[in-house]
């Protein structure tokens, strides 16, 4: 933008208007513009602010609140009213006369803002937007000072729970509808609307649409008053009564920024922070509510060490424990050595520091992060394909989806896995016609919403699912479709492969394969945020940091100068992964295990797991809360949750994504530090202290100076059909599951999506099984699981399950995965319902009256307030049943 | 110095033995301090014991000696201490820090907080001055119920907003005083 310069000399010639702009004045100031843009931006890039309440840039123009007219004059001529600016595109020659210079528009401005009063309730002193309200700032700049209004206000019943954390007071609402078009646009879960007409004109929910948006807490953010609160945190705090501090989400791999509101040492809310470049102005429901896990009552605050009599845990002192840690490490080390499992939830420094324990302390490259289902060929893939790489490297970025022509995903959930992945590919088909397709088996929300968008001109038909049968992917991936072939061999086109991966044997491979064939770019998207930092960080069984290969001599003895290590310190041989650290601890090989936010629960076979934690002679775990881990251990080292730490996240684009502590002073160490200690008990130097110096550290280090590991070439294969009786298991999880960070958000727990099996019709009728009767799914391990059952399109013979939601804990229930073959038949008990059973879903009681809505809300028909407090049933303090232990334990102990 | 001078001395003091005596009593006899004074605060209640206090924190950040420390809770069903959804679940002042400015009760948008006239805020312990909710609650008085309790005189908080007087009425205290005035101010 160019202001033309208002004095200089008379005779110089007028600057020409550039290619794409018009010229117009604002308030007397010239100023070009592109065209097509919004009058409101283009007065505000000049610091010219107009009032608004439905105007948000990330949003559609809807002109509904009427708060920013402006008077205007085009071709000399003026409009007969004042026009809302937020609609208005720019055109040359336009004259803008806003509230600073037109009475007109001031006027028109107070009157708007007087109609918007007349009904709002006044009650700032009590409501939770009060001290950061749009319409409490507007109104105090640019409303009148008295209200000519003498009449009743008009009152509905509130608060009315939209889901069970979003709860909406109807009568502060002033009609901007941004959340309508949030939930529309960019979320594509239309789950409010605009109800009647006139003064009674009001937001609701749709009847038959169940309320589950994994979105729902930005329409609380960009609520323009404080009509749409959540349970979580309403009359919680006031807004100028928190500490706000940026902060990275520890959620999962998408990074986004966010912002954390706290007091007196206790985060109180979670707002999602701007970048641009990364989740632009949106967060996901996990991000924002699933933030209480660090303050939970059983956290471990001191060190434990197993009493050797009672045999149980008990409090000690940070000598003692390091002591008896120290000790035990160092004699597991000389007998059978020790596996360290660090667990995918860590930063970049805290996992380089358990790389570097690993080869320095233990002297062994048994360490492996990949708490989940894994495979040797992902290994490969990552040092050939994943590690070292970053936006300033060429890798994929957020960026790159949007502009991507065609987008194909395998073994890949976005809304799942990856929620701003998935916003960001929604929007790519929605404004810019990226194709999106996916590999996988059935119509998900995720799929629908990304293929088939409402755009803002109409329907738009963005990409396919292709459908192939679990297991099948590799197969699938090697013989596309022409149209997909052909979209991925356009310029940018990308290709996005999950973690899930692991689960299908060739299926990296033929990925590596696929880009290459076509051109197109290949990203990897984990499901947790630590995942992408610890691939740099080392803690891999072939990987050194830096992507640096363990085989490699001349890099192996170049990082041990720089370690300061004696020559031969780092063996020369891969270590085992995390299956076979766990084989090895079972059968005796391994005297060791140091393990850190690792819960059994994920690993693909728990059971196994446990045996592996029982039986290994010596068991240190770095933990935050008691999980299947520290159940056996025999010294538990408390460490910092992120709030109380700082550090970096890669994100899956590999975009470093720093943070600084956000509650200082409650003593809790990092898990670098706590290594470190532990570290020179051994008699080693890691120089890991804080998160600062291993981070200089890394930097100093830079990435791999040898060559790259090859690819993995593994062969696909074709999957098993099952017979009858029988089915292909297909799987992912939810966002919000029984993971241990969700634990203490009931309200987000009554959220999340019920855990249901879904099977084609063909199988439901080949099983004699009418949907939602329950289907139960046996094994040949003596796994047995019982869901009720939906039927949606998807391949024959194939059943889907939720990977860790409520009852549906495939890991330890089947100990069997994604392409597994199991047994299926129809189960004689009734069906649960529609509604989720709460302990079920979350693993956590909901508090009564929250679990469903109280009012039917397509009939708010008792609009003015009748008798009755509709009250939510409002958190209840700790609301968490005591569930049978191991729901709590899943997902990462959150260390 | 004249000769007289021990004389006029003297003078003085006779004169003043006749003259109405300064010398307050205090603590025998107390002082009553003008009816606006600002004393010791009190957390009131509805006429049916229910506290005002919804736990809003309006007066801690009103108070500019930060003599204030509010936490809300949330009412249930079974365990209810104010009408609506929150109440005050701890609620402290500090009388060493405070300055009898009262911007504190004109902050409360319930008039839960108001001031008496209780001026003896002076301890040898400086932990008995920061009072906490049992010190500063309201008595209860005739018609009234110690909470936690269900709403007796509506069947919202509405009622007790918008209604409140003729309610008060109803519930027996006298016309002229209300309940916040509590019981040295209602003897008055």
């Amino acid at each position: 933008m160019t202001v033309a310069s208002a004095s200089g000399n008379d005779t110089a010639e007028p600057r020409p208007v550039p290619e794409g702009h018009v010229r117009l004045t604002i308030d007397g100031i010239e100023v070009d513009a592109p065209q097509g843009e919004l009058v409101i931006r283009t007065a505000e890039r000049l610091g010219i602010v107009i009032p608004r309440f439905c105007d948000h840039p990330l949003l559609d123009p809807a002109g509904a609140c009427r708060q920013c007219l402006v008077e205007v004059e085009v071709n000399g001529k003026p409009m007969p009213k004042p026009a809302a600016s937020c609609t208005l595109a720019v055109s040359d020659g336009m004259v803008v006369r806003t509230q600073r210079t037109s009475r007109v528009a001031d006027k028109a401005q107070q009157g708007v803002m007087e109609l918007l009063l007349i009904n709002h309730p006044l009650d700032c002193p009590i409501c939770d937007k009060g001290g950061e309200c749009p319409l409490q700032n507007q109104a105090l700049k640019h409303g009148r000072a008295d209200s000519r209004f003498v009449d009743q206000k008009r009152t509905f019943a509130k608060p009315v729970s939209i889901s069970s954390q979003i709860l909406l007071d109807r009568e502060r609402c002033v009609l901007c509808q941004r959340c309508t078009r949030f939930s529309k646009q960019i979320a594509g879960d239309p789950f409010i609307e605009l109800l009647e007409r006139g003064a009674l004109q009001q937001i609701g929910t749709g009847e038959e649409q169940p309320f589950q948006s994994y979105f729902s807490g930005n329409t609380i953010q960009i609520c323009p008053v404080g009509a749409l609160t959540s349970a979580a945190y309403r009359f919680r705090s006031r807004p100028f009564d928190l500490v706000s501090t940026p902060g990275v989400c520890e959620h999962c791999s998408s990074g986004c920024s966010q912002r954390t509101d706290w007091r007196r040492g206790k985060v109180m809310r979670r707002l999602a922070g701007e970048d641009p470049e990364v989740n632009e102005e949106w967060n996901c429901d996990k991000g924002r509510f699933a933030f209480r896990y660090a303050t939970a009552a059983d956290r471990f605050t001191t060190p434990m060490v197993r009493d050797s009599e009672s045999g149980r845990l008990r409090k000690s002192s940070w000598t003692e424990a390091l002591r008896v840690a120290a000790e035990g490490l160092l004699d597991a080390r000389d007998s059978g050595g020790v596996g360290v499992l660090p667990g995918g939830r860590l930063t970049r420094e805290d996992a380089y520091a358990y790389g570097k324990f690993a080869r320095m302390a233990l002297r062994t490259n048994d360490v492996d992060h990949r708490a989940r289902p894994h495979s040797p060929e992902e290994l490969d893939f990552l040092g050939a394909a994943v590690v070292g790489t970053g936006p300033e490297r060429g890798a994929v970025t957020y960026a790159d989806l949007e502009a991507a022509p065609t987008v194909l995903c395998v073994a890949f959930e976005p809304e799942e896995e990856s929620p701003i992945v998935f916003l960001r590919l929604r929007k790519a088909a929605r404004n810019g016609g990226t194709r999106v397709f996916h590999l996988g088996q059935w119509y998900s929300p995720g799929v629908e919403k990304t293929t088939d968008v409402m755009g803002a001109g109409g329907p738009v038909h963005s990409g396919e699912l292709l459908r192939c049968l679990p297991g099948e992917e590799a197969v699938a991936l090697s013989e596309l479709p022409e149209e997909v072939e052909r979209g991925l061999s356009e310029p940018g086109a990308v290709l996005v492969v999950g973690e899930r991966g692991a689960r299908i044997p060739g299926l990296y491979s033929a990925a590596m394969r696929a880009a290459e064939r076509t051109g197109a770019r290949l990203a990897w998207i984990p499901r947790r945020a630590g995942e992408r930092g610890a691939v740099d960080a080392g803690t891999l069984p072939t990987l050194l940091p830096g992507g640096r290969p363990v085989t490699d001599p001349v890099v192996r003895a170049d990082l041990e100068r720089q370690w300061g290590a004696e020559e031969g310190t780092i063996p020369g041989r891969p270590g085992r992964d995390l299956d076979g650290i766990l084989a090895a601890a079972e059968s005796g090989e391994l005297s060791g295990l140091l393990v850190g936010g690792v819960d059994p629960e994920d690993l693909s076979d728990p059971a196994r797991a446990d045996r592996a934690l029982r039986a290994v002679d010596f068991l240190v775990s770095l933990e935050l809360r008691p999980t299947g881990v520290t159940e056996h251990a025999d010294v538990v080292l408390p460490v910092a949750p992120t709030v109380e730490k700082s550090g970096t996240f890669l994100n899956w684009e590999g975009r470093p994504r720093e943070f600084e502590i956000t509650i200082e002073g409650t003593g809790a160490v990092p898990d670098c530090r706590v290594l470190d200690t532990l570290a020179v008990e051994m008699d080693v130097d890691l120089f890991t202290q804080t998160p600062a110096a291993v981070a200089g550290e890394i930097e100093r280090l830079g990435p791999n100076p040898g060559v790259r590991p090859q690819p993995p070439d593994v062969s696909a294969q074709a999957p098993p059909r099952p017979g009858p009786g029988r089915a292909l298991l297909a799987t992912w999880r939810h966002l919000l599951d029984n993971g241990s960070l969700q634990d203490e958000e009931p309200h987000l727990a009554g959220t999340a999506r019920p855990p249901v099996a879904r099977l084609s019709a063909e199988t439901a009728r080949q099983l004699g099984v009418s949907a939602p009767q329950p289907v139960v799914i046996t094994t040949d391990g003596g796994g047995e699981l019982t869901l009720d059952s939906e039927v949606v399109d998807m391949p024959d013979g194939v059943v889907w399950v939720p990977g860790n939601s409520g009852e549906s804990r495939i890991n330890r229930k089947l100990g069997l995965g994604h392409g597994a073959v199991v047994d299926i038949a129809a189960s004689s008990a009734p069906p649960r319902g529609g509604v989720t059973d709460p302990e079920d879903a979350a693993g956590a009681e909901v508090p009564a009256g929250t679990s469903e809505r109280e009012i039917p809300l397509t009939a708010v028909h008792e609009r003015y307030r009748t008798n009755g407090h509709a009250g939510h049933g409002g958190p209840n303090g700790n609301g968490r049943a005591d569930n049978d232990g191991g729901s709590r334990q899943a997902d990462g102990g959150g260390a | 110095m004249g000769m007289t001078d021990p004389l006029k001395g003297f003078g003085v003091t006779l004169s003043k033995m006749f003259k109405t005596v300064l010398t307050e009593e205090y603590p025998e006899v107390k002082k009553i301090p003008a009816p606006r004074f600002h004393g010791k605060h009190q957390l009131n209640r509805h006429p049916d014991g229910l506290e005002k206090c919804v736990g809003c924190e309006l007066c801690a950040w009103a108070c500019p000696a930060d003599a204030i420390f509010v936490e809300g809770g949330t009412n249930t069903e079974e365990e209810r201490y104010s009408p609506g959804e929150r109440y005050g679940f701890d609620y402290q002042i500090n009388y060493l820090r405070c300055i009898g400015c009262g911007l504190c009760i004109e902050a409360c948008p319930t008039r839960a907080l108001t001031m008496t006239n209780e001026y003896e805020t002076a301890d040898d312990d400086r932990r008995n001055l920061i009072y906490t909710k049992e010190d500063l609650l309201a008595p209860l008085l005739p018609g009234m119920e110690q909470p936690p309790h269900g709403m007796r005189l509506g069947e919202d908080e509405q009622d007790y907003y918008v209604n409140g007087p003729e309610l008060a009425r109803r519930q027996g205290v006298p016309e002229n005083t209300t309940v916040e005035t509590g019981d040295e101010e209602a003897v008055r």
